[in-house]
């Protein structure tokens, strides 16, 4: 194996330029290294300008996400080895302005998560000395596996339809919505679904299922949208049928 | 009050946009079947009205049968035909090995593997099969 690998690095110094350019940098190939730590090492190394998000190194924090040849990827979890001999080119994560270099904007995301109610929402909040909802094991099943999003947004880069509509509201937030409305302890389905029901909700989502291939978490973003459609569906057709009280 | 997620940016320099192009689902294995499997709607339509021809002309006379018959056998129809029973057949398989990911069936509180969902499709797929060949050949 040979030991230097080449990072072909997309640039964007909007005081430089109105465009992105690709700068190549040779970095160690060492079988522990990820493209994380090859960009780590070229910021210290190469470029103390070269600018992209991470913390934790450890696929929790969802910062570090990018393009890796192509393929949306949390860069502290892609090794370089798996790229070997190179080039690998690294670029910001796609469906997103970029604001520098690898840094994009996820105002969007964050506009799109906080409508989809991602927290408990009931209308007889205890009071906190005796606030404590139990909930049977099998009652965390239900939701846990949408409970793993890490908001890392590979999901939104992956999915064509957000790249073609951008008001869908995307892959991580309905699953986020469906994570609470299969909550035991949660009584807010009826807030999600008048943002999901919606032709920028669910019903955009052609089934491309490429969100589910690019979770880092398994969170399986895809299922939770089909999953919903089902229910959006039965609650419309119970508006269409059922008086009011009834539903 | 302000949104507490969204500020306002300020002063800062212009984002860069990256365009789509109108070729993306080239760049994709999974985008180029993905766009194949929506077309396929277009040939599952096209068996529909094919066969509401072919009703119509049953429900009419002889003749009119004999002339669907006539141009059904026209070399460019079979050709379509033949494209048409190879979408269809696409999109019945990714239908059926997409429906797990949909649906979550329990029995006795437990969840169905996915695989049985998929393979329970499929089983159906033959037993009805069987059936239209029986009809069609058997009796």
């Amino acid at each position: 194996m040979a030991d230097r690998i080449t990072l072909e690095v997309t640039r964007y110094q909007p005081e430089l330029s109105t465009t992105p350019e690709i700068e190549s940098y040779e970095v160690p190939l060492r079988p522990e290294w990820t493209v994380l730590d090859g960009l780590n090492y070229i910021k210290d190394q190469h470029d103390g300008t070269l600018s992209y998000r991470w913390s934790c190194r450890m696929g929790i924090c969802g910062s570090c996400g990018m393009s890796v040849n192509g393929d949306p990827k949390l860069t502290c979890g892609t090794f370089l080895s798996g790229y070997a001999p190179g080039p690998i080119r690294v670029a910001p994560l796609a469906n997103f302005p970029v604001i520098r270099d690898l840094i994009v904007d996820i105002s969007d995301f964050l506009r799109k998560l906080v409508q989809v109610t991602p927290w408990i929402s009931r209308p007889d909040e205890r009071p906190i000395s005796e606030r404590e909802y139990l909930q049977t094991p099998a009652e965390m099943e239900e939701y846990q596996q949408f409970s793993m999003c890490i908001n890392c947004m590979l999901c939104y880069s992956a999915c064509p339809i957000y790249a073609l509509e951008p008001e869908f509201i995307g892959p991580a937030a309905i699953a986020l919505a469906q994570r609470y409305n299969l909550d035991s302890r949660d009584a807010g389905a009826h807030l999600r679904l008048d943002v999901l029901n919606t032709p920028e909700g669910v019903w955009a989502c052609t089934f491309v299922g490429e969100c589910t291939t690019a979770c880092p978490k398994d969170v399986d973003p895809a299922a939770a949208i089909q999953r919903y459609k089902l229910t959006a569906a039965m609650e419309s057709v119970k508006g269409f049928l059922l008086p009011r009280g009834a539903r | 009050m302000t949104d507490p997620v969204v500020r306002d940016s300020g002063e800062r320099a212009p984002l860069y946009r990256p365009r789509v192009s109108r070729l993306w689902w080239l760049h994709r294995r999974s985008y180029r079947l993905f766009v194949l499997r929506e077309l396929s709607s277009v040939f599952v339509a096209w068996f529909v009205v094919f066969l509401l021809l072919f009703l119509r002309a049953v429900g009419q006379d002889d003749a009119a049968y004999q002339r669907f018959l006539d141009w059904a056998a026209n070399p460019f129809v079979i050709a379509l035909n033949v494209v048409a029973l190879a979408f269809v057949l696409l999109h019945a398989v990714t239908w059926f090995n997409l429906a797990p990911q949909a649906m979550v069936v329990r029995l006795r509180g437990r969840r169905i593997p996915p695989r049985m969902i998929m393979l329970s499709q499929y089983a159906a797929w033959v037993a009805v099969s069987a059936v239209v060949a029986w009809l069609l050949v058997g009796r």
